[in-house]
């Protein structure tokens, strides 16, 4: 291969990746702006939705497509307890209690997966086919066309339910001025609900396409939920398009740091990124909210 | 004044004599190194609580502080056969070095962008100790650290060491005592308390907050060289991102601002997971689950919330007996 | 001391501009406030009142416009070097160091008088012990002089609001000001408050500081000040001593309304 189509081959990796950290970095926004908590579980999310398609693939003869909607819906559940049970019970607002609420319910998560699914990385069969799609001297497999679709569909539909559902506005105003929104009766508890049930659903979402690239174990939720989080703060913490951004240009850089300085650092580019960014422009591309310095 | 010198002397002396007699009880092996492993704990926890208690400043990346003390005394003494001391304060100057340069541009962040940029920071040197395997001996760790010595006595065994550890620590308690009732300490609190008026009267908030970022690496830097030395075998996954919450919660769970908090609360979380271990995987299930309760219920810690149901429970015991005896 | 020096003005701004996006918070103040006098500043709501007390102490830096203060220049400073020339301020919501007591909120002020840094304060140098000794004293002497004496040892939490204010100003008086900068103090007091305040303003007057101080409440303002400075949509309506600005039919008419005042 020549490196022009080495290169292509990095983006086309790199895309795949850019777009599950996407969506992970959607879901920090979502419940970022509705509550000002940055979920440490997210990662969680995700490896969830792909241990529970796994495991419902693998238990009977249901199609894929009724596994993956059956799982998303388990793991939304899942976020709608944490919500309830461990969010709104806090007694503290402050930031490190609440960072260590979500780490521990992490934690939590985590054990709990190795315990039903064992320390064994799992695979599931690809969605259609595996014969790779060759073009331009690069290769591309079907399943990265998947997770492309599923993304898209995600943030179109994160998009209609913003844009043309009572309560998607309702969580803009809430997003915009919790105060103000409670003032005018929108039910600031139940949008911080729906929040983390959006939040949980698309995670495990990406975590369902995912799977039969990457594989999947109770363990890879730590590093995919940092990942998303730092393509968030790349994007603008709370900025939603700042977050497909942020998600898809920090898969494009790990892709090509990777492949042309070194693999081993692949996952320190993340951070480095993320360092970059909160030293010279902490508010990130493309985010607005005016952020705390001196 | 004097009074209260006089009491916190008498905290430190009687702290110091109980550890003192501890080995004379406990022979076991086992025991001694988890007191040993309570005092490293406990000397990184005291130095963030000076960063996060007194001053405010989150950092989620404090392993790394820890790892650096670690690997420089480990590579020095093991690959370059440099005598320990010497290695432990070359580990403290490359350590400040750092500090200095992450803390410099970090600390103008407040809140989650600074607990974020502290976690970017702790996650690229845990992946430089795994990837640098030349130096670090990458995943699979590094050997051969030699055990420290005083002279011509080498420190190997437990006893010996809890010794050593336990004296660096209270020195460390002792130092942080005083720095928290003085000058310096008042203006960390009032950094976190109110970064304005603590401006306004005539502090250097700036400046201050990297100084005490720098300590807080020197405390973490010097428990790294003595845990590095301890075990003689260090590998990445000691000083990863769980390790610095780990080290975050210790703080918490001992209460935020109270340097007997961070005693606490080090041994609390280091004796934990060793009386977990006994359900096997169930370990982390239940850890998880005891952050949690902990944050939601008692987020002051579990000493300032032990304190409140205790209060709680008095009152109604209180309420209770009086409506006894006036029926 | 030259004539000249005695009789220039503490604090000098000239020409002051400021302004947040589209909205010109301060434009073209010019203002003198001579040394031992209590200068008064009113005006409306976002008149710029604070964003003038910000301006002065380095929170922000002008767009354009000096400031002077006893003779040199503040710009450029940030707030802790403005303090440490001898500015002094309190703020309009009461920014106490809640977790401290009484007295340790009076000796953070005596920070910038202060020199022991981390290693003195860690293994209690001698002249680290000297100097907290003299901080304690000093600090002890401010409460007396403010008559919270005998809250020294409690939370400063726990004082009722109006002490809060006064605990404040003790703060910003621990700093040896020669300018005492004063954000609404009597915002939140009742009238018995606010009468004590004024009495302490003057005492504090007496002792040879220069105050300034923004305020709403008139009574404490027209009773207190030497001279008044009015300021409308952050320029300067008008300036001199209370009963000329009690007079001047522009101030009556932008800000008080149609009535004279009492």
């Amino acid at each position: 291969m020549d490196l022009s189509s080495q290169i292509l081959q990095y983006v086309i990796s790199g895309i795949t990746n850019g777009a599950i950290y996407a969506v992970i970095a959607l879901g920090f926004t979502i419940i970022y702006n509705s509550t000002e908590v940055i979920n440490f579980a997210q990662g969680e999310f995700v490896m969830l939705g792909g241990m529970a398609v796994i495991a419902l693939d693998g238990n009977g003869h249901l199609p894929l497509g009724f596994s993956f909607l059956l799982a998303v819906l388990a793991v939304t559940l899942v976020g709608i307890a944490l919500e309830r049970f461990t969010i709104r019970p806090a007694k503290s607002s402050n930031p490190i209690a609440l960072i260590i609420i979500t780490v521990g319910a992490s934690i939590f998560l985590r054990g709990l997966a190795m315990m039903f699914w064992g320390k064994d990385s799992l695979g599931l069969r690809a969605f259609t086919g595996s014969s790779p799609i060759h073009f331009g001297g690069a290769t591309l497999i079907p399943q990265s066309l998947w997770v492309l679709g599923v993304t898209v569909v995600v943030m179109a539909a994160l998009q209609f339910f913003y844009k043309h559902t009572i309560t998607g506005k309702a969580m803009r105003a809430c997003a915009f001025n919790r105060r103000a929104a409670g003032l005018v009766g929108i039910g600031v508890n139940r949008m911080v609900m729906v929040s983390f049930a959006l939040s949980a659903a698309i995670g495990a979402a990406a975590g369902i396409v995912i799977v039969p690239i990457t594989l999947c174990g109770y363990d890879v939720g730590i590093m995919l939920g940092l990942k998303g989080f730092c393509a968030a703060v790349l994007g603008g913490l709370g900025s939603s398009p700042g977050s497909i951004l942020g998600g898809f240009l920090l898969g494009v850089l790990e892709a090509l740091g990777a492949g042309l300085i070194s693999s081993g650092f692949k996952d320190a580019i993340a951070f480095f990124v993320l360092l970059l960014v909160l030293f010279l422009r902490p508010s990130g591309l493309l985010g607005s909210k005016e952020v705390k310095r001196f | 004044m004097i009074r209260f010198l006089k009491y916190t002397w008498f905290q430190v002396g009687s702290f110091g004599l109980l550890l003192a007699l501890v080995p004379l009880v406990v022979t076991n092996r086992y025991y001694l190194n988890v007191m040993i492993f309570i005092g490293i704990h406990t000397l990184l926890v005291v130095g963030l609580n000076l960063l996060m208690g007194y001053a405010g400043q989150i950092s989620l990346g404090h392993a790394a502080f820890f790892g650096l003390g670690a690997y420089t005394s480990g590579v020095l003494t093991a690959t370059y056969k440099l005598s320990p001391w010497p290695a432990m304060v070359i580990a403290v100057v490359l350590t400040v070095a750092v500090a200095l340069l992450v803390g410099v541009p970090a600390l103008k962040l407040t809140g989650y962008y600074l607990a974020m940029a502290t976690l970017g920071f702790g996650i690229i040197v845990y992946i430089c100790f795994k990837e640098l395997v030349w130096l670090t001996g990458g995943p699979s760790g590094l050997v051969g650290i030699p055990k420290l010595s005083i002279g011509t006595v080498v420190l190997d065994e437990p006893r010996t060491y809890y010794y050593l550890v336990w004296a660096i620590t209270l020195g460390a308690i002792v130092l942080s005592l005083n720095i928290v009732d003085s000058r310096v300490g008042r203006a960390l609190r009032a950094i976190h308390d109110s970064e304005p008026a603590a401006r306004a009267s005539g502090i250097y908030t700036a400046r201050l907050k990297i100084w005490v970022f720098v300590v807080s690496a020197i405390y973490a830097s010097v428990a790294g060289s003595l845990y590095a030395h301890f075990i003689t075998f260090i590998s990445p996954s000691s000083f990863d991102f769980m390790f610095s919450i780990k080290l975050v919660t210790m703080v918490v769970v001992g209460g935020m601002a109270s340097i007997w908090g961070a005693v606490f609360g080090a041994a609390t979380l280091t004796v934990l997971p060793e009386v977990l271990a006994v359900f096997h995987d169930f370990d982390i299930v239940i850890f998880g689950l005891i952050l949690m309760v902990v944050m939601i219920f008692m987020p002051q810690g579990l000493t300032r919330g032990a304190l409140d149901l205790w209060e709680k429970y008095r009152l109604q015991r209180d309420v209770a007996g009086g409506s006894l005896s006036g029926g | 001391m030259m004539v000249e020096e005695m009789n220039a003005p503490l604090l000098k701004a000239d020409n002051l501009s400021k302004s947040f996006g589209g909205i010109h918070a301060v434009r073209q103040v010019s203002f003198e406030v001579p040394t031992g006098q209590i200068k008064g500043i009113i005006g409306p709501n976002g008149a710029g009142k604070t964003t003038l007390f910000n301006l002065i102490t380095g929170f922000y830096a002008a767009d354009a416009g000096a400031i002077y203060f006893n003779g040199r220049t503040l710009d450029g400073l940030v707030p802790h070097q403005v303090a440490e020339r001898g500015v002094a301020r309190t703020f309009q919501n009461v920014e106490l160091f809640d977790r401290m007591t009484v007295l340790e909120n009076v000796m953070v002020g005596r920070h910038p008088k202060s020199r022991a840094g981390f290693i003195s304060a860690a293994f209690r140098l001698s002249h680290a012990r000297r100097e907290e000794n003299n901080i304690i004293n000093k600090a002890t002497e401010i409460l007396n002089f403010i008559g919270l004496s005998e809250r020294a040892a409690s939370p400063s939490t726990s004082l009722p609001f109006g002490l809060q204010r006064v605990l404040e100003i003790g703060r910003a008086l621990a700093t040896d000001p020669l300018l005492l900068l004063l954000d609404e103090p009597a915002s939140g007091l009742n009238a018995g408050e606010t009468r004590e305040l004024g009495r302490l303003i003057c005492r504090i007057r007496d002792s040879g500081i220069t105050v300034v101080l923004v305020e709403h409440d008139m009574s404490l303002t027209m009773e207190v000040c030497d001279q008044i400075l009015v300021m409308d949509y952050g320029r300067t309506l008008a300036e001199g001593s209370p009963r000329d600005i009690q007079q001047d039919p522009e101030v009556i008419a932008a800000y008080l309304g149609d009535e004279p005042l009492a």
